[in-house]
């Protein structure tokens, strides 16, 4: 044991609890909500999930508010360097806080979809699924085969609450995800927050083989990716000897290796994490994921896992490789110019209004690229701004989506959209003006946003782009106005669809996200403040 | 260079400007959220809204007259948009001559449009005759609650689009008009034409949306603000070639905006829309914008006089080739559009005059905001009366019938010819004077194109009232389109009261706004109108020369279609030159070939591409058709193996171009 003694001492390495309370805080919750599932008796989950949930993201939000208020301004790294607190992160984490707050509010929600949007497996619905014609609501159920999850005849059926846990672990994973200060971390959060998603895909009460197709695709098209970024992590730990972003910033500049491995490590890395951001050419998964996905899951997936790419894909270009912009960012436009035309020429031909998102979400992530290519404090905040916008825009969309329903569940077929206007003058209303947000009209956070990362774009020397970028958003605007046309100027079918009356919940989802996208249209100064607060810290 | 006037605070009733735009704004709103309910009173709001906003304009008008013209430029600030490290976007009006002269025309002309309206878009029981039934237009109590919310949604936008002291709040106002016009042309959803008609103005106005929004983000990326008070101030310290770039750009958007070549094809589908959407849209005010644009940025364009021949012969082309075109068609409709092209052609070639013509360009912006709205209602009235038939080759004789749209359509068409002291007279002449008093080339060039197409314009409208009012009664002999005989009467009054208050406008605005001096008016804005010497040819010669051209336009066309029985099917074949005008001049062609074409070929590859989008595309209608369950599942036909295919193919894309990047 002597050569153990001559050893220095293992010492725990400082951590600084203030500043990542708010990411123990979901972890931990997310924990006990496993406990609660584990333990309470099933009528009582869904309450006690519901406080649990709100609780700790309020609790999370508090512990990160307390922090920033103190915080140094350069940002501090801990956990071993593990993690980098810095003026991002913080409003990264805000970001997902509060998008978090909202998808689980529409998540929570039971008044749209009795019993909430979220069932066991396929086997326990075999009964019904073998009855052909039989809907799958509650009302055209034999009660033979009443299936255990629908409760005793006449309940509501209670729903999955394991969707609770998932949703907090795959928060935990995004807020770890975006404040991961080294590659290692940074695969572990991305994988902690991929696997609750992948499960949570093949939930849906309705469709219940699209969801799980979906989630399937998900799963296997995400382990593809992961492995690119397994593999990029690897290339440039053989390159740079470390994973740190830092370290991978001060080989860059000077080493004699073969930048072979930094530049092939760089482009597998960033496949992983385009793929996370539905970046095209990776977003073949997204139409069908927005599609098959429960509603309320695919509000989450298009707010806060773009929130969580995006945020870790500004971390790893700016502090690794922010030196070595030249070589890499013409390749970058092409992948920028590749995901806006897919997003907006593809919109142009689909039916569905999820499908229709989702190519809006690839064209958003090609316009985000533009903000991530700027290596310049504009380029930071603009992103986080876009993020932020973008985000709070299309949780009320899904939303939204979520009211309109059939005796199928939801109707996202365009034409089942027809005349909507005449029927609920409000919800039209609403969803004209987030429409309007998301192509980016004056006034609305959309347009600001893109106001922000056009700029920043156009500052940092990339005005081709910018050029193309204007076309590709004008190209998109036509068909956010084409749903809009359909809404007010079409005659309703016969057999059309009905609005739900949406219950609190989603009322303050949508609500929170139509009151930002105005406000962030109207009066943008305060939070374009905190985005531009403090730098990437490595 | 006269010296910017300084800019003051707005007082009194100019500093509540803003309800200007928030009363027809709220109007809108409230129209379109509270549905059934507001079918009974909707038109009522509709009109007031705009009569308020008609009266605020006019008090501020009233108190702008009482100062010394140096203190009539203001600004109202309204709120700092933006205030954060270096973006910094104030939100404020400017109230100036300028855009005070837009505002008396954008409410006053509206104001009227929208009376019109009441009657032009009644429901059915309110009594037209014995035809009532026979309308081809469906228009119902909710339908015209929503022509009017969507109406006032313009007003107000293009309020914001004139009152903004920026170039954000220009940009807002620019793309509600889009919406609103691409709304209103799309009106009559049963047409499938009246889509496709909105859909190609709100693409090819687009791409002046693009040009607009690129020089927004040039000025704003060298000189770090948009409030035009910056921006002019020091629009000097920027090299030659970012002025030029930045004109050249806004001159794109404006030529989106106002129809002017090459994108001026989508304005004559525009007649799709409803006629009192034609009349106030798309004669009178927002395919001016573009004229505005350029008149409110004359600071930039002063700078650049190789920007301003290029407006200018923008404006010389598209006004020829409106004249042109104009003389084909058979549409009543279609002729005053091209009759629109033309104008605003005139307006352009007038602004890109530089400081011999902004003023001029202004000028003749309202003198025709009066006779063409007055023309577009004259011509919706005889549609009204003739069971919404547009083809001229039916009609014939309709004098005798209507009798108050005869007289005031015949006072708007002397005015558009410019038969001496009438409205087009004072203005157009000023322009055509202007344009010979160019040096060298541009004089002739101008000059000459100007006066040929005064000829021109005098023919085709000569054309069109002869058509239409004179001659054999056509319309006896013929079934209309709908299968219902034809019985022409003259419009209630709530329809012919605005076209006898615009028809005095297109008698009187033109003297009178010369000689109360609107150039004067106007010069806190534009600066001072420079007289344009005699250039190639002697100003006294000019209106004696235009006047000679347009009484032979009016000649020949009496000789050719007056003197003759015109046929009631369109003679074929026809001369090449008279095949290329009604096929627009071959501009839908050229649109074809060189946007659409490629437009589809990358739509299908991206579809191919992508591998699944056909499949979704096909199975998505089947799915909607159908409805079922078991059908929605085949929505996703995508394999997985071609999903990680695709991301396969991208990372090979994105390693090996980094990599040859790096090693190249």
């Amino acid at each position: 044991m002597i050569a153990l003694a001559q050893v220095a001492p293992l010492t725990a390495p400082p951590i600084d609890y203030a500043a990542i309370a708010p990411l123990l805080v979901v972890l931990g919750g997310a924990c006990v909500s496993v406990l609660f599932e584990a333990f309470l008796p099933r009528h009582q989950r869904w309450p006690a999930q519901v406080a649990l949930s709100v609780l700790v993201v309020a609790v999370a939000g508090i512990a990160l508010g307390v922090y920033a208020g103190t915080a140094p301004a350069a940002g501090i790294v801990t956990l071993a360097t593990a993690l980098s607190v810095d003026g991002p992160t913080l409003f990264l984490w805000g970001t997902l806080l509060v998008l978090g707050f909202g998808s689980l509010l529409l998540i929570a929600d039971r008044s749209v979809e009795p019993g909430g949007a979220f069932l066991a497996s396929a086997v326990e619905r075999a009964s019904v699924a073998a009855a052909p014609g039989t809907t799958s609501g509650p009302t055209g159920v034999d009660p033979e085969h009443v299936d255990r999850s629908y409760g005793a005849p006449g309940e509501a059926p209670t729903m999955q609450t394991e969707v609770f846990p998932f949703v907090l672990f795959a928060l935990g994973g995004m807020m770890a995800f975006v404040a991961a200060n080294d590659l290692l971390t940074m695969f572990v959060a991305l994988e902690v927050l991929s696997l609750p998603l992948y499960l949570v895909c093949g939930l849906a009460r309705r469709r219940r083989l699209l969801s799980q197709e979906a989630a399937v695709k998900y799963f296997l098209l995400g382990a593809f990716a992961s492995a690119f970024f397994l593999y990029g992590l690897a290339l440039l730990y053989g390159y740079a000897g470390s994973v740190k972003l830092v370290a991978i910033a001060t080989a860059a500049v000077g080493t004699p290796k073969s930048d072979a491995l930094l530049f092939g490590g760089l482009a597998l890395l960033v496949v992983g994490l385009l793929f996370k951001g539905s970046v095209g050419p990776f977003h073949t998964w997204t139409p069908d994921v927005y599609q098959g996905a429960p509603t309320p899951i695919t509000a989450f997936m298009a707010a806060c896992t773009k929130v969580a790419a995006f945020g870790a894909l500004l971390r790893v270009l700016h502090v690794a490789f922010g030196s070595t912009h030249w070589e890499w960012r013409g390749v970058m436009w092409v992948v920028a110019i590749a995901s806006m035309a897919i997003g907006a020429v593809l919109g142009l031909t689909q039916t569905d209004l999820k499908r229709m998102i989702a190519y809006s979400s690839v064209a958003h992530a090609g316009f985000l690229l533009l903000g991530v290519m700027a290596i310049t404090p504009e380029g930071v905040s603009s992103t986080l701004f876009y993020l932020l916008a973008y985000g709070f825009t299309t949780l009320a969309v899904f939303g939204v989506i979520s009211l309109v329903r059939n005796a199928d569940g939801e109707a996202t077929h365009l034409s089942q959209w027809a005349g909507l206007a005449k029927r609920s003058p409000i919800l039209a209303g609403v969803m004209t003006f987030l429409l309007l947000g998301l192509a980016g009209i004056p006034l609305t956070s959309g347009f600001t946003a893109k106001f922000a990362v056009f700029s920043a774009a156009l500052g940092d020397g990339m005005a081709p782009l910018v050029v193309i970028a204007l076309v590709f958003s004008a190209v998109a605007a036509f068909f956010y106005l084409r749903v809009i046309v359909l809404m007010y100027f079409s005659e309703t079918p016969e057999d059309g669809p009905t609005v739900t009356v949406p219950g609190a919940f989603t009322t303050v989802a949508v609500t929170l996200g139509v009151v930002v996208t105005l406000l962030l249209g109207v009066v943008p100064t305060l939070v374009l403040g905190w985005a531009g607060a403090g730098g990437l810290t490595g | 260079m006269t010296a910017p006037p300084e800019v003051l605070p707005a007082t009194g009733a100019a500093s509540v400007a803003w309800l200007l735009f928030a009363i027809p704004a709220v109007s809108a709103l409230v129209l379109f959220l509270a549905g059934k309910r507001a079918n009974a009173w909707g038109h009522v709001l509709g009109v007031g809204s705009v009569l308020a906003s008609f009266l605020l304009g006019v008090v501020i008008f009233v108190q702008a007259l009482g100062v010394a013209p140096d203190q009539r430029t203001t600004e109202l600030s309204l709120y700092s948009w933006i205030s954060s490290g270096t973006l910094n976007v104030d939100f404020g009006l400017r109230i100036d001559p300028l855009s005070l002269t837009f505002v008396l025309l954008i409410t006053g002309v509206g104001s009227l449009i929208h009376i019109y309206s009441v009657g032009y878009m009644a429901p059915h029981a309110s009594g037209h005759g014995a035809d009532a039934d026979a309308h081809a237009e469906p228009s119902s109590d909710s339908s015209r609650r929503r022509f009017f919310a969507q109406l006032n949604l313009f007003v107000a936008a293009m309020l914001v689009l004139v009152l903004g002291n920026n170039f954000v709040l220009l940009y807002l106002g620019w793309e509600g008009v889009g919406l609103a016009s691409y709304l209103l042309i799309g009106f009559y959803q049963d047409r499938p034409s009246a889509a496709t008609a909105a859909k190609k103005a709100f693409l090819m106005n687009r791409v002046g949306d693009v040009g607009l929004a690129l020089a927004i983000f040039l000025i704003w990326l060298n000189l770090g603000t948009l409030q035009y008070t910056e921006v002019f101030a020091r629009i000097g310290e920027l090299s030659g070639g970012t002025i030029l770039a930045i004109t050249l750009l806004l001159l794109l958007g404006a030529c989106g905006k106002s129809g002017q070549f090459p994108l001026q094809s989508w304005l004559p589908d525009a007649m799709e829309g409803p006629t009192p959407v034609s009349a106030l849209i798309h004669a009178a005010t927002m395919v001016t914008a573009g004229v505005y644009l350029i008149a409110r940025t004359n600071p930039i364009y002063d700078l650049t006089p190789t920007g301003r021949v290029v407006v200018a012969l923008i404006g010389v082309v598209t006004l020829l080739i409106g004249a042109i075109i104009g003389c084909a068609y058979d549409d009543i409709k279609k002729v005053l559009a091209y009759s629109t092209v033309s104008q605003i052609g005139y307006m352009i070639l007038a602004v890109g005059l530089g400081p011999a013509g902004y003023a001029l360009g202004i000028f003749h912006l309202l003198t025709h905001g009066f006779f063409k709205a007055g023309l577009f209602l004259g011509a919706g009235s005889v549609m009204h009366a003739m069971n919404d038939d547009v083809n001229m080759r039916n009609f014939g004789g309709l004098g005798r019938k209507m009798p108050i749209t005869f007289v005031t359509f015949g006072l708007g068409y002397l005015a558009l010819i410019g038969f001496p002291f009438l409205s087009g007279y004072f203005s157009k002449d000023a322009i055509i004077e202007a344009a010979f008093g160019q040096e060298g080339w541009q004089g002739w060039v101008y000059g000459i194109t100007a006066t040929l197409a005064a000829g021109l314009t005098a023919f085709y409208m000569t054309r069109l009232m002869i058509m239409t009012f004179f001659g054999e009664e056509r319309w006896r002999n013929l079934k209309a389109p709908d299968g219902e005989d034809y019985h022409p009467h003259e419009s209630s009054p709530v329809m012919t009261g605005p076209m006898i208050v615009l028809a005095i406008g297109s008698v009187f605005a033109g003297f009178v706004l010369s000689a109360v001096g609107l150039n004067q008016w106007l010069a806190p804005s534009l600066g001072e109108l420079q007289e344009s010497p005699d250039g190639a040819l002697p100003h006294a010669l000019v209106p004696w020369l235009v006047l000679a051209c347009s009484a032979l336009g009016v000649l020949v066309a009496y000789l050719v279609v007056g003197r003759r029985p015109t046929p009631v099917q369109r003679p074929e074949p026809v001369s090449f030159p008279v095949q290329a005008a009604r096929r627009d001049l071959y501009a839908n062609a050229f649109n074809e070939t060189v946007i659409e074409r490629p437009g589809i070929w990358l739509t299908r590859a991206l579809v191919f591409l992508d591998n699944r989008g056909v499949d979704g595309l096909v199975n998505g209608l089947a799915a909607g058709l159908g409805g079922g369950s078991a059908r929605l599942r085949r929505l996703q036909t995508g394999f997985v193996r071609s999903y990680a295919l695709s991301m396969l193919g991208g990372s090979v894309f994105v390693v090996a171009a980094l990599l040859a990047v790096r090693f190249a």
